[in-house]
């Protein structure tokens, strides 16, 4: 935890500093008769960003704060394996999106989870994966009028409307 | 006598069969929602959102309804796999653990459950009355605000995580500035001109949504979280729910209605303040009961006070975080930051106008808020067995399910896969920050909060050229700012103390 923590304060401190930066593209002083400038309220939380994560970084070192004498490991091999198979496959399910629309990848991405991780029966994984799309099209599209995106498969709907 | 005319025009409201049937669905999912562990009523609300946004727009009563049942029925909800599984069906459902889980063990989880029911309505019930009484006069004195008071308020609001959270300081402070940051990418409300265009993408010009945030950390975020603390497998325990057993624990509870009045008493306060909230209310309305308690150590071996007080401070609590949201603006709990966001979209300006210009959203809520009350208790205690199937659902089952819903419900609001992969971003920075300790509530609130907070100080320094006096020479605004110094300073007096104590030793 010690050195997660320390990782974490550091990396927080460059953004802080991205964002002080990014902030000065507009005005961060005071403008004549017009107030504060646009870049002044972001610029300013961004620099109290920056010293709470310098801070948090010399406490920690410094094995003042709790994190700092903690010797609990951040995230053990199994869990870590978990995170990431998790995480993957829902990043692909959004990219999956883009080019087949989600009523194709929403399917997928329910067959992957099930299957893969959860080992439930096949009869159980296809009837909660087909029905998925069906549920979402006839509530968001039919009962809430949003069109969700749908890739290649565009034109497959065109009967519905 | 006012009052009464009011609240009979929202019963009114609440009553017609489109309300009641929003109200009625809105109590199922949130009794659903807060029974699954680890999610609870800010997770329903943030994902289901968007789906309001069609009603919402039609009529942002029946969508508030709809949300603030759901908000209700989670509380009611999390006590069922507290007691059951012993795993708290939300973060705020953890004090009914200590006693409700042994209760059950011990066989009497039918007594816990029927117990936890009807403390929760009766701590509903004494919060929401009070709630009718404060609201008017509240925001009635509200009205008189000007930017000042509203910054003032503001920065007190989050004087509050300072002061009463039990985080670091420094990564309260942090994560309080970071959603403020996050706030104000998009247009400048004054210049018009564009900042903090993150990579020149276009998407960041319409600003960071509120939703995309908290979707991204109440629900990915969530369930990654989840999906790390619950691998192990769980034991659910039996209950049969008969109308003799309802009887005979309903006319037991006699003997505990001062702790329940007690625990709705202090729910109902904590709950109003934005740092603090139902979690912290329910903890110490169960440490309270155990202090004034005759027999202090039966506490933790499965009593009823030890379910009952908790669990009529969780409701009170949820109650009482509305009374800000309404009155004065500002949300009481992270749950009532995103109704407050969704208000907006919805067209509405929260605030004290609120009582003046929307008579019928204002008075369909509070009243709809004593009909979700009575719904919750019946819903609640009739579908014991079904809830005992829900909680045997697979995590690998409801996991994807839930994804699912994140990812249609980030990309709902503004139709862009931008939002979706931004939400997909928060959920694992969130995830990240909450497993390093940061506390992740301070960030929806900003980002909730930053535009209004904004405005409002920089339309103050503007009527006082610049001179950030102003905040000190109002008398209502120098009242909040003492307040604010106050909380700020309140951490680190606690530590003085305490060192100096030791010393003294």
């Amino acid at each position: 935890m010690k050195k997660a923590d320390l990782v974490a304060s550091a990396v927080l401190a460059i953004l802080s500093v991205y964002l002080m930066v990014k902030s000065m593209e507009l005005p961060i002083g005071w403008l004549e008769g017009e107030g504060p400038g646009g870049g002044a309220f972001p610029f300013w939380l961004s620099a109290g960003m920056l010293i709470c994560c310098v801070f948090i970084f010399i406490r920690n070192l410094r094995r003042k704060s709790p994190e700092g004498q903690s010797t609990e490991i951040f995230m053990d091999r199994e869990s870590a394996r978990l995170f990431l198979t998790v995480l993957v496959s829902l990043s692909v399910m959004i990219g999956l999106i883009h080019i087949v629309g989600i009523y194709i990848s929403i399917p997928l991405f329910f067959i992957f989870y099930m299957r893969h991780l959860g080992k439930h029966p096949w009869p159980l994984v296809l009837a909660i994966s087909l029905s998925a799309p069906v549920l979402t099209f006839v509530f968001f599209e039919k009962l809430l009028l949003i069109l969700l995106p749908k890739g290649i498969t565009e034109e497959w709907f065109y009967i519905f409307y | 006598m006012e009052l009464l005319g009011h609240l009979y025009d929202g019963f009114a409201v609440t009553l017609t069969p489109f309300n009641l049937t929003m109200l009625v669905l809105g109590v199922s999912v949130g009794l659903f929602v807060g029974a699954m562990p680890g999610l609870g009523s800010v997770n329903g609300v943030a994902i289901l959102l968007p789906a309001t946004f069609a009603i919402g727009e039609a009529s942002p009563t029946s969508a508030i309804i709809f949300l603030c049942a759901l908000y209700y029925g989670a509380m009611y909800g999390g006590a069922i796999s507290s007691i059951m599984l012993g795993i708290p069906g939300a973060s705020t459902a953890v004090a009914t653990t200590f006693d409700g889980r042994p209760m059950a063990i011990k066989g009497e989880a039918e007594k816990a459950l029927i117990a936890a029911a009807a403390a929760s309505f009766f701590g509903g019930t004494v919060s929401v009355v009070l709630f009718t009484l404060f609201a008017p006069p509240l925001a009635d004195f509200a009205l008189r605000f000007g930017p000042p008071e509203e910054f003032a308020l503001m920065v007190m609001a989050f004087a509050t995580f300072v002061g009463l959270g039990s985080e670091s300081i420094l990564k309260t402070l942090f994560a309080i500035a970071f959603g403020l940051v996050l706030s104000s990418v998009g247009l400048d409300i004054i210049s018009g001109r564009p900042r903090l265009i993150f990579g020149e993408i276009t998407g960041f010009m319409h600003g960071i949504n509120f939703l995309v945030l908290a979707i991204g950390i109440y629900g990915i975020g969530e369930i990654l979280w989840t999906i790390e603390s619950t691998k192990g497998k769980v034991t659910v325990s039996q209950a049969k729910v008969t109308l003799r057993s309802i009887v005979t624990t309903v006319k037991s509870l006699r003997s505990c209605i001062g702790t329940m009045t007690f625990g709705a008493l202090l729910g109902y306060f904590v709950g109003i303040l934005p740092a603090a909230g139902a979690t912290p209310g329910s903890l110490m309305a169960y440490g309270m009961a155990k202090n004034f308690s005759k027999t202090p150590e039966k506490f933790g071996t499965g009593i009823v006070e030890g379910v009952v007080a908790p669990e009529a401070a969780n409701n009170a609590a949820s109650t009482g975080s509305m009374l800000p949201m309404l009155t004065l603006g500002i949300p009481g709990s992270p749950t009532t930051a995103i109704l407050l966001g969704g208000m907006i979209i919805w067209g509405l300006t929260p605030g004290p106008n609120l009582f003046v210009e929307e008579e019928e959203f204002v008075w369909g809520l509070i009243s709809s808020l004593y009909v979700a009350n009575a719904a919750a208790l019946v819903l609640n205690i009739a579908f014991i067995p079904l809830f005992m199937t829900v909680l045997r659902l697979p995590f690998t089952i409801l996991a994807p399910i839930i994804f699912v819903l994140c990812v249609v419900g980030g990309y709902a609001p503004t139709t862009t896969m931008h939002d979706v992969w931004l939400m997909l971003i928060f959920g694992l920075g969130g995830y990240l920050l909450r497993k390093l300790e940061y506390p992740v509530a301070p960030i929806v609130l900003a980002i909730v909060l930053g535009p209004l907070a904004e405005q409002s100080m920089r339309q103050s320094l503007i009527m006082a050229l610049g001179s950030p006096v102003i905040f000190f020479e109002r008398p209502l605004s120098l009242m909040f700012m003492i307040f604010a110094i106050m909380l700020f300073i309140l951490p680190l007096a606690k530590k003085y103390f305490t060192v100096r104590n030791k010393n003294k030793r």
